[in-house]
């Protein structure tokens, strides 16, 4: 293999990974919190290119306009689950609020067949993210650039509440301990609700760079990226933020490099991918940067 | 009430479900005759998988790997030769599937042994994981299997999956082996080693300090379970006749995963309610969809509002029945005549004030 | 005879050294008394004999077995019972299941013959459920065997936990704070009850425990500890009147009188 074939693909493991990375925060702010797999994430990642979508079919809102709106719209839809699906289940076995969010996923998956129809729509892409830039011999596509600087910027944006602001404190104590916090006043509720807002936004501009990627879009495609965020998400220690980022460039560089190197096994790719986190899990079951947390006896 | 009573009891229910199953398989129409057998199925699948998660307390996501084994073995093994050849056309089949063809039992027998082969090698490693690490684990393999399915077209047809296989599955077959399902798993649950498999789910660090070797009763249960998964996947292949690696996604786990939860995690009575209620409303939401007249309003057909109001069905029984239909409680014979002699007593006093 | 011998173990987590150089030999039918304040280290030394921690350095026999390093339930088969300081029973099973578990180690049939309930299980598993009851008999709680362990109230839910413990016939056992959250009349009858099964049952005993009432009550030789490290042993008299224990409780808290 060529030198230059290798940084080509390095490149787009990078930008898969970036997108990753975006999704998989979502899953470890809200596994962090309510020790909650949140099985609809990667439906609340598929909303976000529908709405732009037909931001600028419908309302004809130019691109970024509509992306904003996008956000937004998905942001509430987050949060809105959380309200109705998982919020009555707080003090249930786990597993209750698990199934939940399953049922949330299979509800919006659905919706979405039934109001935007099962038939892949191709989303508009500004001229700008199509364009192909040629450093030697290697093609890059500046969606790359897009989307490792976005994820840059909202990652920042992300260290600065978490670690900076009121509420990102409210959060990192729950996630401590959401019965002492409860107790000593924390206003629970809203720093779930706002937790929500990020993930599910920060999934929205993920759904969003990935459309510029692969602008066909259908209902079902949260299924897979968000299943892969979400081991992303664990490799990188779930319930921590800097894991769920190192876990997303990990997975997306694994997975391309992968069928790089093995291209006559690139139906494999998917169970590369899980036998990545299988193995994970047996040698650090906490994830690379997970904290072991021991049962005193 | 005495043991011998109980037993006769026992028998009696057998002796009308045997009944009930005669006149089901030769009155009901073929679409019935379905809906009940998936519920049968279901009930094997469900309470082998309440052993693993509501007994031994292992949450265990694979249910659909190991379903996807049971059901492809079977289908090699029932198959004629004559027709597996005529059938793989990615690939030509290779030996020894060219050749194999067993009946339906030693089939489906094989698929669980064959499955319960490979819930030992996987247990035996990721039984020391716990909690949701577990669940994801077992998620991972489960997933593997459909991809491996997907990627061996000599083998499994690839994608395109196998058709025409024989329909061998009626209800003497689901309904008798969920009968020998549950005897099994209750056989065990009330035994000391069952009292061991509910220890561990109790608390794993007193049940070890009293002598229970938590490695060994973990993988039993979870080996056992994948047999009667692996089973149950047999019957599916022969019900369904054409299998392909689609049909055993993370879906299928969670809707076995699902009706433990919602029968009640750790009651077998809840899982067999569960599992027959859950088919209905999955079957009986179809119309919604194909479209219908309401009076003079005509509903034109939508397709994916079935599954949007099973989702809404799903999400409100969980949210007014968190700890599921039966809150681990299990049927009795003891519990069965109270229920009858309150009901007696009550129309009695309502009688009585009446007149 | 000598039943158990701790050669000189340590242990640290993280940058604590939780217990330091601790030697112990236990001749066979001593009731021991392991004393000390909170975080000494005592609750640790019980892990560490049981297989629930390794110690970092030395070695642990029981009768002339090294144990170091061994799992719990191996341990365990081999004769160690324990109960633990924030009790820890099977809450959502009966009290009688919860004793009848103890006597699993010791199952001798089959899976199959389980499950089919072939005659040699039917017999063996009544004859727990006899002895099962009779253990039960001992701490009075025969009556509630049908209750759930977990609604049972604190007290007894410790007692649970020694028979549990017992039903696994051992021959050392481990106490660990079996006084606590009783009341002073359940407290003597405790008293009576650790003396009777150590003779009842030839056991030999170690207890930790801050009620100094059934320490110096009932125990024969007592090993004081302090941040790891043992720095008393001795009868009852000599710790009573050891400077060094002193220190270390009224260092903490002056209860001990
Ligand atoms: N798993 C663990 N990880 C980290 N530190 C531990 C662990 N187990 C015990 N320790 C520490 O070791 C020290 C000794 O603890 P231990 O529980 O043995 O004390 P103890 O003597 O039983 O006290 P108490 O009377 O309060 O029960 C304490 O400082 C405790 O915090
Ligand atoms: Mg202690």
């Amino acid at each position: 293999m060529t030198i230059n074939l290798l940084l080509q693909n390095i490149a787009n493991g990078l930008s898969l990974g970036s997108l990753y990375s975006l999704i998989a925060i979502g899953y470890t702010m809200v596994y962090g919190i309510l020790r909650l797999i949140n099985f609809a994430h990667g439906e609340i990642f598929m909303l976000a290119p529908y709405f732009l979508y037909f931001g600028v079919l419908i309302f004809h809102l130019p691109w970024w306009a509509s992306a904003i709106v996008a956000i937004g719209l998905t942001a509430f839809t987050g949060m809105l689950s959380e309200r109705i699906a998982y919020k009555p289940l707080r003090d249930a076995p786990r597993i209750s609020a698990l199934i939940s969010a399953i049922g949330v996923s299979f509800f919006l998956q659905n919706l979405s067949i039934v109001v935007f129809s099962g038939i892949p729509k191709s989303v508009h892409r500004p001229a700008f993210f199509t364009k192909i830039f040629q450093f030697g011999e290697i093609r890059i596509q500046s969606t790359l650039f897009a989307s490792i600087g976005v994820s840059i910027i909202f990652l920042s944006l992300l260290i600065y509440i978490i670690y900076q602001t009121k509420t990102g404190l409210a959060m990192r104590a729950i996630s401590r301990d959401i019965e002492t916090s409860r107790l000593m006043g924390v206003g629970v509720n809203r720093a779930i609700s706002v937790t929500f807002i990020i993930g599910s936004a920060l999934a929205a501009v993920g759904g969003i760079l990935w459309s510029l990627r692969f602008p066909q879009i259908v209902p079902t495609m949260g299924i897979i990226p968000g299943l892969k965020a979400f081991i992303a998400a664990v490799v990188g220690g779930i319930g921590s933020i800097p894991g769920a980022m190192l876990g997303g460039f990990i997975l997306g560089m694994s997975e391309i490099l992968f069928v790089t190197f093995f291209p006559a096994m690139s139906g494999y790719r998917d169970a590369f991918v899980f036998f990545i986190l299988i193995i994970i899990l047996l040698l650090k079951p906490d994830g690379i940067l997970g904290t072991k947390v021991q049962e005193k006896v | 009430m005495k043991k011998q009573n109980k037993k006769i009891c026992t028998i009696i229910a057998l002796i009308i479900l045997f009944i009930l199953v005669y006149f089901a398989q030769n009155r009901l129409d073929a679409y019935k005759i379905r809906i009940l057998n998936l519920g049968a199925i279901y009930v094997t699948l469900g309470v082998s998988l309440n052993l693993i998660y509501g007994f031994t307390g292992q949450f265990s996501l694979g249910h659909a790997g190991f379903m996807a084994i049971g059901a492809y073995v079977t289908a090699l093994l029932v198959l004629p030769p004559y027709y597996k050849e005529a059938s793989f056309i990615l690939e030509p089949l290779i030996w020894p599937f060219t050749v194999i063809h067993a009946p339906f039992i030693v089939a489906l027998l094989l698929s669980g042994l064959i499955t319960a082969l490979a819930g030992f090698l996987i247990g035996l490693p990721v039984l020391r994981l716990k909690g949701d690490y577990l669940g994801i684990a077992t998620l991972g393999f489960a997933e593997i299997i459909r991809i491996i399915a997907n990627n061996l077209p000599h083998i499994t047809n690839g994608a395109l999956g196998i058709k025409g296989i024989p329909e061998f599955t009626n209800l003497w077959w689901t309904v008798g082996v969920a009968v020998v399902t549950i005897y099994i798993i209750k056989g065990l649950i009330n035994s000391s080693y069952g009292r061991a498999l509910m220890s561990i789910r109790e608390n794993e660090i007193a049940a070890e300090a009293v002598g229970i070797n938590l490695t060994y009763h973990k993988v039993m249960s979870f080996t056992i379970s994948a047999f009667f998964a692996g089973v149950g996947g047999g019957l599916f292949a022969c019900l369904l006749t054409t299998i392909d690696p689609k049909a055993f996604m993370f879906v299928m786990t969670f809707n076995i995963l699902a009706v433990v939860v919602l029968g009640g995690l750790g009651s077998i009575t809840g899982t067999v309610i569960a599992a027959f209620l859950y088919n209905f409303f999955l079957e009986y939401l179809r119309p919604i969809e194909a479209g219908f007249n309401l009076g003079p309003i005509h509903f034109p057909p939508i397709p994916g509002l079935r599954m949007v109001s099973f989702s809404v069905l799903l999400l409100v029984l969980i949210l007014y029945k968190q700890r599921g239909l039966m809150g681990g409680v299990e049927f009795t014979w003891e519990g069965f005549f109270r229920f009858i002699s309150r009901i007696f007593s009550n129309k009695k006093t309502t009688e009585g004030s009446a007149s | 005879m000598e039943i158990l011998n701790i050669d000189n173990i340590t242990i640290q987590f993280g940058g604590l050294t939780a217990v330091k150089n601790f030697e112990l030999k236990l001749q066979s039918g001593e009731l021991v008394g392991l004393i000390g304040p909170n975080g000494a280290g005592k609750t640790t030394i019980f892990n560490m004999i049981t297989g629930i921690y390794a110690p970092s350095v030395n070695r642990i026999y029981f009768q002339n077995t090294d144990i170091t390093g061994m799992k719990p339930d191996k341990i365990a088969k081999l004769g160690i019972a324990r109960t633990f300081q924030n009790v820890r029973l099977m809450e959502n099973l009966t009290v009688i299941d919860n004793v009848m578990i103890g006597f699993h180690l010791h199952l001798q049939s089959s899976i199959a013959s389980a499950i089919f309930k072939f005659s040699g299980y039917v017999q063996e598993e009544e004859s727990i459920y006899q002895k099962s009851t009779e253990l039960l008999e001992k701490v009075d709680l025969e009556r509630c065997k049908l209750e759930k362990a977990g609604s049972l109230p604190y007290g007894q839910q410790r007692k649970l936990e020694i028979v549990r413990a017992l039903a696994t016939e051992p021959k050392l056992l481990l106490l660990d704070e079996p006084a606590a959250g009783m009341n002073p009349q359940e407290t003597k009858e405790l008293m009576g009850f650790i003396q009777r099964i150590r003779d009842d049952f030839n056991l030999t005993i170690i207890l930790i425990e801050h009620d100094m009432k059934v320490v110096m009550g009932i125990c024969e030789r007592i090993i004081v500890l302090n941040y790891g490290l043992t720095i008393a042993e001795g009868n009852p008299k000599e710790i009573q009147h050891n400077p060094e224990v002193i220190k270390a409780y009224l260092g903490v808290e002056a209860q001990y009188a």
